[in-house]
């Protein structure tokens, strides 16, 4: 039973700190973007004013990849500590 | 029917694929009657008509009398298509109907819903969908029930779920009366029992199962129906194929043109529940802004994080594994929709206001302005108005009101577009609030019956007895909120973010914690549900009856005062009284273990 624990708290604390680097994105593109949105304006991207491109656009294609990269990274320690479910 | 031999979770490609085609060639047929000069009004009756059989039909097929079919769609559906579901279930008449809208009135600040409503997916898969499809509870209470132990805990979470899923699903009723109004043309008072008796048919009979795969097809038509629009207008007005990469110009353009309709300048009449464009496009740089855009998108996000029908449908999934793949999915089926609202909120007001764009408005005579169609078939229904305040012949910008949520519906008739286009929208429309309406009335209905009913009652009713009184629960919650509904008490977008607040306010944190938090207690979690509700609520309540907000927090956004409230008392309370026992700690570490079996037994 041991081994078996030391082995769950490793896959626990690897979830953890993927999870403590996701949310730390997260939270750039959730708020520290949006909230300097004007000033962003004043930089042109693709066209578009910055700030409006991450409050309407950026943020939202940032989120749709952090979901499928934590995931991958997820997967991979599942897998690692054989508690994956094949 | 040789094709559809087998299960249907092994035919889905086919029976979906032949579905959207059908779709298609039936927009194309109405486009042909459209040519042959079949009316408006009979277009828009037949898109309506025709997509309530659809899902009628697939919600008779789908009946069943098994709990784990009733209640989790006998976790079996593939991650893509709990994707699909989640987001029809998920994208409710405010966003569809709404959204677009609150942007052209709102700007930046209303974008601030745009990113909630997406970013809150990140926190569902980070912090909660894997651990709870582990768990594999029926219900969110029956999570907290059984985590925290206690028929205490789980009647608080069953109270919380109930009045936020009500606030939401009175909205949404709301929207398919709007919208089954406008289509069918019938009054607004019988349109909201017409579209209560559609979401019926489609969730009664085969409960989770059935809205799952009535989703999808709701699903379908709604993303078609949001974006030809889009993609239509994008052409008409130079801006591509793809709008979504190359509309920059127009956010110039409506710039420049903001001083010249002098936006701004305030309305000299007014008409209840219509507005007149006031808010710029862009980030004016206050800090105040920059803080209310903050706080309206921090509780958005948790909010979405803590909404029972939304974290419902991640039970469905056949392992842990596919759980988080479908939040992936259900975010991208989601984006694509989000993405387009600002771009369709963009294109709308351009092509109102651009004096050089032939559907421009702005600045035009008023009597030409007032004769067009669409102005005079929506001024009929009381959402639109046109005032020649300053009695000079010419139609400003403060004189035109306009009810927010009609911006997507009314937006293919301002365009020009062909009528088929209209019927189309409001088609979707109407799956959008139905597929929502069907997920939360489930939602609210499965947890009475389940935690309130079977757990606290009568843990020996039968599983017959069981699904008939969830069926039963489902009728009369329904007929409540069309009820409610019908006295139209606050527009689309307030009361769908009063949903999220009140959700966030007394489930968030004990959700939450619950998982991340070995040391949380029952004790905690009452107290962090009951004081974070009843603080966020009593707030609301400060707020509606003439309480100056403090520092900008107004009714949209009263869980910035109740989930603080519910994260200090949860962890103070529990942090003063005994640690859980070891059978509690030890079910959070297998929690956190995706392989093995679920922790609760299959059928409980």
């Amino acid at each position: 039973m041991a081994a078996n624990d030391e082995k769950r708290r490793q896959h626990w604390a690897k979830t953890r700190n993927l999870t403590i680097v996701i949310l730390i994105f997260w939270a750039i593109f959730s708020f520290v973007l949006p909230w300097n949105a004007y000033d962003l304006n004043s930089i042109s991207f693709i066209g578009f004013p910055l700030g409006f491109y991450f409050t309407a656009q950026g943020s939202l294609i940032a989120f749709v990849l952090l979901i499928w990269i934590q995931n991958m990274f997820q997967d991979k320690i599942d897998d690692e500590f054989g508690m994956g479910e094949g | 029917m040789a094709f559809l031999q087998g299960r249907l979770v092994d035919n889905l490609p086919k029976v979906y694929g032949i579905y959207t085609g059908g779709f298609i060639v039936f927009i194309i047929l109405m486009s042909i009657l459209s040519s042959l000069g079949v009316s408006a009004a009979t277009i828009g009756i037949l898109f309506v008509a025709f997509t309530i059989c659809i899902y009628a039909i697939i919600g008779w097929l789908s009946r069943t009398m098994q709990l784990d079919a009733y209640y989790v769609a006998g976790r079996e559906v593939p991650a893509v298509y709990n994707g699909m579901a989640t987001a029809a279930d998920w994208m409710s008449g405010a966003s569809f109907v709404a959204l677009a809208g609150g942007v052209y009135f709102g700007g930046y600040v209303y974008m601030a819903f745009v990113v909630g409503w997406t970013g809150g997916y990140v926190l569902v898969n980070a912090l909660m969908a894997p651990y709870l499809r582990k768990f594999g509870c029926y219900t969110v209470p029956d999570f907290i029930g059984t985590r925290y132990g206690g028929n205490l805990a789980r009647l608080c979470a069953v109270i919380v779920l109930v009045v936020a899923s009500f606030t939401y699903v009175t909205a949404q009723i709301n929207a398919s009366g709007t919208i089954a109004a406008r289509a069918l043309q019938i009054p607004f008072s019988v349109g909201i029992w017409v579209g209560l008796a559609a979401i019926l048919m489609c969730s009664m009979l085969g409960g989770m199962r059935a809205v799952t795969w009535t989703q999808v097809a709701q699903y379908i038509v709604l993303i078609i129906a949001y974006l030809t629009p889009v993609i239509w207008m994008s052409n008409v007005q130079g801006f591509g194929i793809i709008p979504h990469f190359s509309y920059g110009g127009a956010v110039h353009r409506i710039q420049e043109l903001q001083p010249l309709v002098k936006l701004g300048t305030a309305a000299t009449e007014s008409f209840k529940g219509l507005s007149t464009l006031k808010t710029p496009i862009n980030a004016s740089g206050s800090t105040m802004e920059s803080w209310r855009f903050f706080t309206l998108c921090l509780c958005m996000m948790c909010g979405t994080a803590s909404l029972p029908h939304i974290l419902m449908r991640y039970f469905t999934t056949p392992s842990v594994r596919a759980a988080r793949k479908s939040v992936g999915w259900s975010l991208f089926f989601i984006f694509l929709l989000y993405f387009s609202a600002p771009c369709l909120a963009t294109l709308t007001k351009l092509q109102l206001l651009d004096p050089n764009l032939p559907t421009s408005i702005i600045g035009k005579p008023f009597a030409a302005v007032a004769d067009l169609a669409w102005i005079k078939n929506w001024s009929a229904v009381g959402m639109l108005k046109l005032s020649d305040s300053n009695h000079d012949g010419i139609l400003q910008l403060n004189e035109f009101f306009m009810r927010p949520d009609i911006v997507v519906l009314a937006t293919p008739e301002m365009a020009g577009l062909p009528y088929v286009i209209s019927g189309l929208v409001a088609a979707g429309g109407l799956a959008a609030a139905m597929s929502t309406a069907d997920g939360l009335l489930l939602a609210i209905a499965n947890a009475l019956s389940h935690d309130l009913f079977y757990k606290m009652i009568d843990p020996n009713a039968d599983t017959r007895l069981r699904l008939v009184v969830a069926r039963v629960l489902l009728v009369i919650i329904g007929a409540a909120a069309c009820a409610i509904a019908s006295l139209q008490l606050t527009g689309i977008l307030g009361a769908v973010a009063w949903a999220f607040d009140f959700a966030c306010s007394g489930l968030f944190f004990p959700l939450i914690l619950g998982v991340w938090w070995k040391r949380a207690n029952r004790e905690g979690a009452i107290a962090g549900m009951v004081c974070g509700f009843v603080a966020g609520s009593a707030y609301l309540w400060y707020v509606e009856h003439g309480g100056a907000p403090w520092i900008g927090i107004d009714h949209l956004r009263f869980a910035i005062i109740g989930m603080p409230v519910s994260l200090i008392t949860m962890v103070a309370v529990t942090l003063m009284t005994p640690e859980p026992d070891a059978e509690t700690q030890r079910m959070v570490d297998e929690v956190r273990v995706p392989s093995g079996g679920t922790i609760l037994a299959q059928t409980h």
